[in-house]
């Protein structure tokens, strides 16, 4: 059954070293605080699985903790390339890293069998692509009715998910809204799941009941972390931080300024900085 | 980009745009790729076809940016959309489902058939340069109907052989498509800083039909990787309207206000 702890115990206690882990949201929601958890934490040889990689798992991967990477889109969103993870592809800085590309319709389906506790995943994809032929965990299948050859790929089950979420209620259902991403399905694939949110509220009554929500009992682990997702953004709560995307292109471009980033802004702070970071970006009520 | 003017009032960049918007039609149903595609869409919009549907791989149906998005997830695209549903969704309904009339790329690398690369240069397992990658490219190439491609011309951006087929344009050339099941028609459409081209209907190697006003077919050679091949009745693409280029440079400056503002100076 779920429960609500410190950012710090809901990390400790549901990762490990070698662990398979995603942490999604889709632009949206990133999960960037209990990312700069596990950091801090300091986990090794983890597979790190995420459609759109994006700037917590350049840092990851820059801090060596990666293995391996499954993805989609290794890109800063809007911005460029991911220069920590390049650095690991093309240089094998700070370690080499085994990587496993996919499509985004490849991703999601594989995310969406892992939620069905299917196998594998079949769609119309890859035709003419690449990726087929440098990725042994894209194959094929012949539709048994139609004759038709479709796209498989293996489930995605990770053994912890993390997301970040607009809210909880008392009892641990968590709601999310807006750009809702792969968050439902990453969470219903993995073993155990942990939440960040921006609040907790008594309950949903006044919510309309078609709202994204994850009963409690799909969840290990709850924490309170306003602003937990900057520089991403919570719809409805702060803005995306664009400026501090751009930034990001020119602190991970240098092995050093990375370093010391990381180090001023990781390692020497705690899940209670992000309410701090997002203020400026916060709506008018 | 207007910092950058022509004698002629306008950048090749902006033509571009603007010649790339003009292809768009009010009842498109168009998945809008990540960098210039999302400009030339919007300008769509924000001209004559008020009423386009744009999708953006998020999850956003029928979204109406007031800026263009920085990534093809921020909060104005969900907060000015019909819907938003789950990406899963978004790759098997909308996409895979057929209801898709224009996929709209970019490329980092391009061949003369309309195969496009964005995930390596130089060899996949020992690469020279690790690009992004494909994204929801792969798919969009083959599940829209259509194609339409847009990229300011370089040597090394339009190449005789890209490094890495990422997205399947017309392989080949000539049936390639069909051979491999594929029933789209594949890339119709691209729109450079220079010309518009479009692919010959049997070997589908993209032909120039039309060149933006002020270039020469050198340059238009001089900026291309392969021996380019031009219409017998070689158009001229008529310029932008002020119309046209008023929407598309308030349209950038209110993106560039936008994104300067979240800076973190502002906070202090």
């Amino acid at each position: 059954m779920v429960k609500f702890l410190p950012l710090k115990e809901a990390v400790a206690e549901n990762l490990k070293d070698g662990d398979t882990v995603a942490f999604e949201g889709f632009t949206h929601l990133i999960p960037t605080a209990a990312a700069h958890e596990a950091i801090r934490q300091g986990f090794r040889d983890l597979t790190l699985i995420r459609m759109t990689p994006d700037l917590i798992y350049d840092q990851m991967i820059g801090m060596g903790m990666a293995k391996k990477i499954v993805f989609s889109y290794v890109g800063n969103p809007g911005v460029g390339l991911l220069r920590r993870a390049r650095d690991a592809i093309e240089n094998g800085f700070p370690r080499p890293i085994e990587v496993e590309e996919h499509s985004h319709a490849g991703m999601a389906n594989a995310y969406e069998a892992g939620a069905a506790g299917l196998p594998c995943a079949v769609f119309r994809g890859y035709r003419g692509a690449g990726l087929a032929a440098v990725n042994p965990n894209i194959k094929s299948i012949t539709c048994p009715f139609t004759g038709e050859v479709l796209a498989a790929v293996p489930a995605i089950r990770p053994d912890v998910t993390f997301i970040h979420a607009q809210k909880a209620d008392r009892k641990g259902n968590v709601l999310v809204e807006g750009i809702i991403g792969i968050q439902k399905e990453a969470v219903l694939a993995a073993k155990r799941a942990v939440v960040t949110v921006e609040e907790v509220v008594d309950n949903f009554d006044d919510l309309h009941p078609n709202l994204t929500v994850l009963p409690r009992w799909t969840i290990a682990a709850i924490s309170v972390v306003p602003g937990g997702s900057h520089p991403s953004y919570a719809h409805g709560y702060y803005a995306r931080d664009n400026a501090a995307y751009l930034e990001w292109d020119e602190i991970a471009a240098d092995r050093e300024k990375f370093q010391a980033w990381m180090q001023a802004n990781v390692i020497e702070k705690s899940a209670d900085d992000f309410a701090d970071r997002v203020e400026h970006l916060r709506k008018a009520a | 980009m207007s910092d950058n003017q022509s004698p002629l009032g306008f950048t090749p960049n902006e033509m571009m745009t603007i010649a790339a918007s003009r292809a768009l039609r009010n009842d498109d149903v168009c998945f809008v790729g990540i960098g210039a595609p999302s400009a030339a869409c919007n300008v769509a919009r924000l001209t004559h076809a008020p009423d386009i549907t744009l999708i953006y791989e998020s999850g956003t149906i029928g979204t109406a940016p007031d800026v263009l998005p920085l990534s093809i997830g921020d909060g104005e695209l969900c907060e000015t959309a019909v819907t938003t549903v789950a990406v899963p969704e978004m790759f098997r309904y909308w996409l895979q489902g057929g209801r898709i009339s224009i996929g709209f790329l970019g490329a980092a690398q391009l061949d003369k058939f309309g195969n496009i690369n964005t995930t390596v240069i130089g060899d996949y397992f020992h690469p020279k340069t690790r690009l992004p990658g494909g994204g929801g490219a792969p798919e969009i190439a083959t599940s829209s109907k259509e194609v339409y491609i847009t990229m300011a011309q370089t040597r090394r951006g339009m190449v005789e052989k890209i490094d890495f087929f990422t997205s399947f344009g017309h392989g080949n050339g000539g049936d390639h498509r069909k051979r491999l099941g594929i029933d789209t028609a594949g890339p119709t459409l691209l729109i450079t800083d220079l010309a518009i081209w479009k692919p010959d209907p049997v070997t589908k190697e993209f032909t120039v039909v039309s060149l933006h006003p002020g270039v020469s077919r050198q340059q238009v050679q001089e900026t291309c990787g392969w021996v380019v091949k031009f219409a017998e009745a070689l158009d001229e693409t008529p310029a932008p309207s002020e119309l046209e280029l008023k929407t598309l440079r308030d349209l950038q400056a209110r993106t560039k206000a936008a994104h300067e503002g979240t800076g973190k100076e502002k906070a202090a």
